[in-house]
């Protein structure tokens, strides 16, 4: 994934450890760049939906366990509400840990929609958690997430030399 | 500095890993595999979705480029082929092909030039451009389904046992072949990543390592940077030669571009 | 320049829940990439899209950097009238494209 600022030096670890046939030791050798971490994505939920913590339940995030390639992660977001005029989805946060920073979309979402459900792609610079929260009508907030092991493809293009 | 610290660790723990590894042998027809087949679920649905797989962005230019005029003979493709959908059904499975002229394997961008060049008048467009990658594309898409079909003729066949030699050539710093890995050592991981068998069963294919839609000639530079060897040139006698081998090898699987993969 | 692909059926029941689907080029230049030279590629990327019916907002996205090239975006709709969807995206370096396709309700 493109996001790091060492990323030569990361690939040529990541290179030793893929051809000495033993992907564990990459997670070990990178080198980390500056990233959003745990607490700067908790701070971000913070500033984006408020102090109060969502409750876990009511989302749904699909996104495959195993990425094959962190540049492009298909992802969907589905959340159980009837989305009536009465009792809908206002709007859908996806944040990460781990990219550079914490915000990934967010969208607005009302009882035109029908059906409170999102798909995209996304960029992951490392094996990371990815949370999706929904904000309902009434104001109150849900969430579901998802930890994923992000891989890398073989032979990736290169200058030579 | 690093670059060449990099090399040299590199070669040297190849070297260790794949010394065990015997002669090559060639994979049984019943046991070949599209890429597609190595893919997670979701890859393999972002593929086959027409209105999702973003190659779908480069058919669209493809098209508006079949329909333009060009060229100081004002033709389009269109005027001399009609409908892509008809006219370009499943030629993208005979390529690279003979050309009659020069005796020589094209592939099918080089055949696009061709026509650009001799039937259009117009200047031939640069390997991975845009447009030719969406002609390309375009062209590829109308054989999706069909079996591979190159030509096995005493005119070709000369050309194929040179890619033969080619894909079973050690070469590069890491003295490495094309069948080390994809005939000996497919199924199994490198990294994270399997490996896969190497049938050109997609090209043009939008890979999400690139970002973008790219020819089989990109992707075979990719592997030789891999194999620290020096990439064939685009449209070099070697690099079209080594794609009517793998075509060959890939004779009667099902076409499937534009693909998608990492 | 690469037109948007949009896909919508062209004609639905009042009522008929309705799958939105878009595809538009960008190259989505997070800003956090060194290009070869060694230095940060500048950040370019589409920062928001929105869907309108007959010119009502009925969907809206806010992107960051961390959406993949070529954004694909999936939403749905309850048909309501016959009418004009028309999507727009904007971003950095006054990126801004739109497109329209018509959808009968019936």
């Amino acid at each position: 994934m493109d996001h790091d600022s060492c990323r030569g030096r990361r690939r040529f670890l990541i290179d030793m450890a893929r051809l000495a046939g033993g992907a564990g030791i990459a997670s070990v050798l990178v080198m980390r760049p500056a990233t959003a971490t745990p607490a700067a994505m908790a701070e971000a939920i913070r500033q984006t939906v408020g102090a109060t913590p969502p409750k876990p339940g009511r989302v749904k995030l699909e996104i495959p366990p195993l990425v094959e390639n962190g540049n492009t992660v298909p992802i969907t977001v589905s959340v159980d509400s009837p989305m009536t005029q009465q009792d809908h989805v206002t709007a859908i946060h996806v944040f990460n840990e781990k990219n550079p920073q914490p915000y990934v979309i967010s969208v607005d979402l009302g009882p035109q929609n029908g059906r409170a459900m999102l798909s995209t792609r996304i960029k992951l610079a490392d094996s990371q958690k990815v949370m999706a929260i929904a904000r309902m009508s009434d104001g109150s907030l849900w969430s579901d997430s998802a930890d994923v092991i992000v891989t890398m493809a073989a032979c990736v293009e290169d200058v030579p030399g | 500095m690093m670059s060449a610290m990099r090399r040299g660790l590199t070669s040297a723990i190849l070297a260790w890993s794949l010394a065990d590894i015997g002669a090559a042998a060639d994979i049984p027809p019943d046991d070949r595999r599209s890429g597609t087949t190595v893919m997670g679920p979701a890859l393999q649905a972002m593929q086959n979705d027409d209105s999702g797989n973003p190659a779908g962005l480069w058919l669209a230019d493809g098209q508006a480029l079949w329909d333009e005029r060009n060229g100081d003979a004002d033709k389009s493709c269109a005027d001399c082929h009609g409908a892509a959908a008809t006219a370009m059904k499943g030629v993208a499975t005979r390529y690279p092909a003979v050309d009659p002229v020069s005796r020589q394997p094209i592939d099918l961008e080089q055949r696009i030039n061709l026509c650009r060049t001799t039937r259009q008048k117009a200047p031939a467009l640069a390997f991975e451009s845009r447009e030719l990658l969406s002609l390309t594309a375009l062209v590829a898409r109308q054989s999706r389904g069909l079996p591979i079909a190159v030509a096995v003729t005493p005119e070709s066949r000369p050309f194929i046992d040179a890619g033969n030699a080619l894909f079973h050539r050690r070469q590069g710093q890491l003295d490495l072949s094309c069948a080390q890995c994809h005939d000996d050592n497919w199924g199994r991981h490198l990294g994270g990543a399997v490996i896969p068998q190497g049938h050109p069963t997609g090209y043009p294919l939008y890979r999400l390592e690139w970002q973008t839609l790219g020819s089989l000639q990109r992707r075979l530079r990719n592997c030789m940077a891999g194999m620290r060897a020096e990439p064939y040139a685009y449209g070099s006698p070697d690099a079209v030669r080594l794609e009517l081998y793998l075509m060959w090898r890939a004779q009667g699987m099902t076409w499937e571009a534009p693909g998608l993969r990492p | 320049m690469t037109r948007p692909l949009i896909n919508v059926p062209k004609t639905a029941r009042r009522g008929e829940l309705v799958e939105i689907k878009t595809l538009v080029s960008h190259p989505m230049e997070s800003g956090y990439r060194p290009g070869l030279n060694g230095q940060i590629i500048p950040r370019d990327i589409i920062s928001s899209f929105v869907c309108l019916h007959d010119g009502k907002e009925i969907f809206r996205a806010t992107l960051s950097p961390a959406i993949a090239a070529n954004p694909f975006l999936s939403f749905f709709w309850v048909a309501t009238t016959s009418g004009t969807l028309t999507f727009q995206w904007t971003g950095d370096n006054g990126f801004s494209v739109s497109e329209s396709v018509d959808i009968a309700v019936e």
